[in-house]
């Protein structure tokens, strides 16, 4: 297994609903999408997965109904909600500017300041 | 609304919380397959890939509450979880959990009880509307309810505080249904009664100051409900029946409503009458026959005070016009319900002496739990320690703790309730006088249960918060590493130890109140009566009841008692109009042969009066000092005589001269000659003073009231056969009622008896919590140093030495508690006196019985625990715990 990394504070939320805006997932599938989006490079814990996933329906951002999934069993599928694209934007959109200031400020070198 | 909105919110959260883990358990075991699945695709068997993805997933149940957390602050879940814990700690330790239970139990009972005697007593207002305003009018110097008809009479029309002035009084009748008159216990009322108390019948209709017109105008009854279910089977038709009263016609008009059994608590009437027909004109008429109580309705704005002010203005007039009579007359209010402050006072000083010591008791099985709680959080220092290192939080852990305290607390009252219920319902049907409608009326209403839940919460928050600090200063790495726990608290003295010592002092005062009222109780029985009441029957009768007048009712009781006296067996038989300690009595003023103005102010005493036959003193054994007894001579043809008591002689004619022959006043100016003198006795209460006592002659102050004494030379059982035989055989028609002399004493032994019961009951209570306290203590700290002990015996201590290392300071606590309950217990004791006679804290056999008590207590308290510590072991250092 190659070396993940902690996952910060907080992203586990957004991981979550990008996984789900590609498609409705069941909470495994949410797992191995986002394994599979970040090159299995950021480990979620799979049991810190569920609380999440309770926490954000509960927030009106997903919704969940029972399905049969592609094993085919019985599983609980979630999707985005109104509400939970409009977040996913604003999320994202606050994410890049983060990760843009991070990234610019740690580049910085001793000439340029 | 929005808060209606939310409680439906969370009790929806609560009753849906179990249809939402279940989803999730589903949702789980949803992942685990499909991770399964996977695994099995990469090679693995079905089994081993099933366990690997269960391992990977982690603690589902941890998941599960996170979730539930989620869902919102839902206390009532998290309390749910809080109380099935508890309920898991507390089964783990069923001895502990009985114990503290059983405590409680214990303690809240008998506060659930006492308080309902307190509310029975003295908190519940009359049981008439408004009863709040109703108002006793009595006599303001010496606090007596009694008052003549006649003075009622002017306070009633004149007043200007009351709506209503109501007067009644108790008397004996003989009612009549059926051809047999039955002795029946009524109310003599004024025919304003019911409309001044404001009542509306359950059947038919009341007697009203309407139906009044002069003496024997108003021949109507109103029975009591409990009477018309009990005597006519609840029969609407028994309204308007005729009947016989006294053998004069009468009709019954109605039946009083459900519960209302008259202003006084304890008495419970057959029936109510207007009080013109019961008593004579001259009764009626009489300023000094006092015998009455009135009561009435306070008009609203009025403050008691004010109406004071205007009843003693009518008394100064009354004073004016009447000064033989109504000399000195002040009159003052009371709370009803006990014959004024007569009973009240004392009865009310009792009652809260007993909520007081009900609750020190509450007190102290708190203080034992409390201490029991504080063992048990230092024994579960470890629990404490791991569950604070695994990132509890310490309100989590308290609460946990507190819910405990709270289960334990609720259960112990919900017993204890229970067991209060049962005790409240014997106590309300009791009747502890034979034959006399007295009984009060207890029963567990919503402010028991009240009482009792609010007492656990205050208990249960109280013993559970002691723990408290020492949770707070857990330190996790401590706990976890040394198994001993804190062992630095045991040098000092600490809040358990004050706790425990505080315990011992409230048991002493128990005991030692309950000491002082049986010494006083044995001292009363072996008292002096000034008669004999073994082998004795009594029978009493009311020859008016019978319709017997005038002069046939001496010719009848002359003719019962020669019946009497031949009865074979009999020793010796008399009669009289009331005999002593028995219910109620008749006080006279005294005046000194000079005196001539009449006036309560120039009396030489006041004498209890009884009315005897020839042959009195020996039926009741009462020694007769000089002089003679009465004679059948002593008749309305010569001069007075009077027998009187040598306590009598001391007060009238002092002490130095003898007073046979020599003359006193009475009832105004009746001249009456000394012709004997018989010993002192008891004739009110046992725990009166020495009261000075005239007898009469019945002959020459004839009464219809009856009571014969019969004695016998054995046993009183054949006796009492005969005599019911003999009395049959007559065909008088007279109803009597016989029983032992011995039986009738009850009543006046009663409040003595109650008070020693009640303190006694109370004080073995105190007793086992304080036994349970110094055993809890003693034990816990045995435990603790077993260790100790064992070093010491390995370097040589010797028995005695171990035992003082390890209960010295459990026997120090109960010296020290012991003196301190003796001092208080000492000090609490004059409130008895009241009740119980000659109550005194200086007694020596007191003083032995309660340091010896004690004593008894401690060693049986510290046996178990100081055998563990003998037991100590030098090989328990090489074991490791």
């Amino acid at each position: 297994m190659p070396d993940q990394a902690q996952l910060l504070p907080g992203t586990l939320d957004l991981l979550i609903l990008k996984a789900v805006s590609l498609g409705p997932l069941h909470g495994y599938g949410v797992l191995l999408r986002i394994s599979q989006i970040t090159g299995q490079a950021l480990l979620v814990e799979q049991g810190a997965l569920y609380p999440a996933l309770f926490r954000l329906v509960r927030q009106g951002l997903l919704k969940a109904s029972w399905g049969v999934s592609e094993n085919n069993r019985r599983a609980k599928f979630y999707e985005l909600t109104a509400a939970g694209r409009k977040r996913f934007r604003e999320e994202t959109e606050s994410w890049n500017r983060l990760a843009t200031a991070m990234t610019a400020a740690l580049a910085s070198r001793a000439e340029e300041v | 609304m929005k808060f209606l909105a939310y409680v439906r919110s969370l009790l929806m959260k609560f009753f849906h919380s179990s249809q939402l883990v279940q989803e999730m358990d589903e949702e789980l075991r949803s992942h685990i397959e499909h991770r399964a699945d996977d695994l099995v695709r990469s090679g693995l068997s079905r089994a081993d890939a099933e366990r690997r993805a269960r391992i990977e997933l982690g603690s589902r149940e941890h998941y599960k509450e996170e979730s539930v957390r989620i869902l919102g602050g839902n206390w009532l879940v998290v309390m749910q979880q809080d109380v099935r814990i508890a309920w898991r700690m507390l089964r783990r330790s069923p001895g502990f959990t009985l114990v503290a239970i059983i405590t409680l139990a214990l303690a809240i009972g008998a506060n659930a009880v006492v308080f309902s005697i307190l509310n029975a007593l003295v908190l519940r207002p009359v049981n008439v509307p408004d009863g709040a305003r109703i108002y006793q009018i009595e006599q303001a110097q010496d606090h007596i309810p009694s008052q003549s008809y006649a003075d009622y009479a002017d306070l009633r029309d004149r007043n200007k505080s009351f709506d209503g002035l109501a007067l009644h009084g108790i008397d004996k009748a003989g009612l009549d249904v059926n051809g047999t008159p039955v002795p029946a216990w009524i109310y003599e009322a004024s025919s304003n009664y019911f409309d001044a108390l404001s009542l509306q019948p359950f059947l038919g209709r009341f007697f009203h100051a309407s139906d009044e017109h002069g003496p024997n105008s108003v021949p109507y009854l109103v029975l009591s409900y409990s009477y018309w279910q009990n005597h006519f089977h609840g029969d609407p038709e028994a309204v308007g029946r005729v009947v016989r009263v006294n053998n004069s016609t009468c009709t019954i008009l109605g039946v009083a409503p459900k519960g209302f059994r008259g202003t006084e608590v304890f008495f419970s009437p057959d029936f109510w009458m207007p009080i013109v027909n019961t008593e004579s004109a001259e009764t009626l008429k009489g300023r000094g026959t006092r015998g009455f109580w009135i009561v009435g309705r306070l008009k609203t704005g009025v403050t008691p005070a004010q109406a004071t002010d205007d009843l003693n203005g009518i008394a100064a007039q009354l004073t004016k016009m009447y000064p033989g009579d109504d000399d000195g007359l002040k009159f003052g209010l009371a709370r009803p319900g006990l014959l004024g402050n007569m009973l009240g006072g004392p009865v009310h000083a009792f009652v809260m002496g007993l909520m007081l010591l009900a609750a020190l008791i509450l007190l102290a099985a708190c203080a034992n739990l409390g201490s029991l709680f504080s063992a048990r959080a230092a024994d579960r220092w470890r629990e404490v320690s791991l569950r604070l290192a695994l990132g509890s939080s310490r309100g989590r852990i308290l609460r946990q703790l507190l819910t405990e305290a709270l289960m334990v607390s609720l259960g112990g009252a919900a017993a204890g309730a229970a067991g209060s219920i049962l005790l409240l319902r014997e106590l309300g049907v009791w009747q502890p006088i034979p034959d006399i409608p007295i009984n009060v009326p207890l029963a567990a209403d919503g402010s028991t249960y009240t009482m009792a839940l609010l007492l656990a919460l205050f208990s249960g928050l109280l013993f559970g918060l002691i723990p408290v600090r020492q949770v707070m200063k857990a330190n996790p790495y401590q706990g976890i590493k040394s198994a001993v726990g804190v062992t630095a608290g045991m040098r000092r003295f600490t809040l358990r130890d004050l706790l425990l010592a505080v315990q011992i002092a409230l048991c002493a005062v128990l005991v030692t109140s309950s000491l002082v009222a049986v010494r006083g109780m044995v001292r009363s029985l072996r008292s002096s009566f000034g008669f004999d009441p073994h082998n004795t029957l009594q029978a009493d009768t009311d020859l008016g009841m019978s319709g017997y007048k005038g002069d046939q009712v001496p010719v009848m009781q002359r003719k019962l008692l020669d019946a009497l006296r031949n009865i074979p067996g009999v020793t010796a038989a008399g009669f009289a109009n009331r005999i002593p300690l028995n219910i109620g009595w008749s006080e006279s003023d005294v005046y000194r042969d000079s005196t001539t103005d009449y006036r309560a102010s120039n009396k030489a005493t006041e004498a209890v009066e009884y009315a005897v036959s020839p042959g009195y003193f020996e039926a009741a054994a009462t020694t007769v000092l000089a002089g003679r007894s009465f004679t059948w001579a002593d008749t309305k043809k010569v001069p007075f005589v009077a027998v009187v008591n040598a306590e009598f002689a001391r007060r009238v004619f002092g002490t130095a001269q003898t007073p046979l022959g020599r003359w006193f006043k009475m009832w105004g100016g009746k001249r009456v000659q000394v012709v004997g003198i018989v010993e002192d006795g008891k004739y009110k209460t046992l725990s009166e003073d020495p009261q000075p006592a005239i007898f009469l002659s019945i002959q020459q102050s004839p009464s219809d009231d009856t009571w014969f004494l019969v004695r016998g030379e054995h046993g009183t059982q054949q006796l009492a056969q005969n005599l019911q035989r003999t009395l049959n055989g007559l065909n008088t028609g007279l109803p009597f009622v016989i029983s032992t002399w011995d039986r009738e004493l009850g009543t006046a032994l009663f409040a003595a008896r109650a008070a020693s019961l009640a303190l006694g009951v109370l004080g073995s209570l105190g007793a086992m919590l304080a036994v349970t306290g110094i055993f809890g203590l003693g034990a816990y700290t045995v435990s603790k140093r077993m260790r100790e002990l064992g070093i010491r015996v390995a370097l040589g201590a010797q028995k005695k030495q171990v035992l003082r290392a390890a209960l010295g300071r459990v026997i120090r606590l109960l010296a020290i508690g012991s003196a301190a309950g003796l001092a208080l217990g000492l000090a609490a004791t004059r409130l008895l006196s009241y009740i119980v006679y000659q109550a005194t804290p200086r007694d020596p056999l007191v003083l032995v019985g309660v340091v010896l008590a004690m004593a008894l207590l401690g060693l049986v308290a510290t046996w178990i625990p100081a055998r563990r510590a003998l037991m100590a072991d030098p090989m328990i250092l090489l074991r490791d715990d």
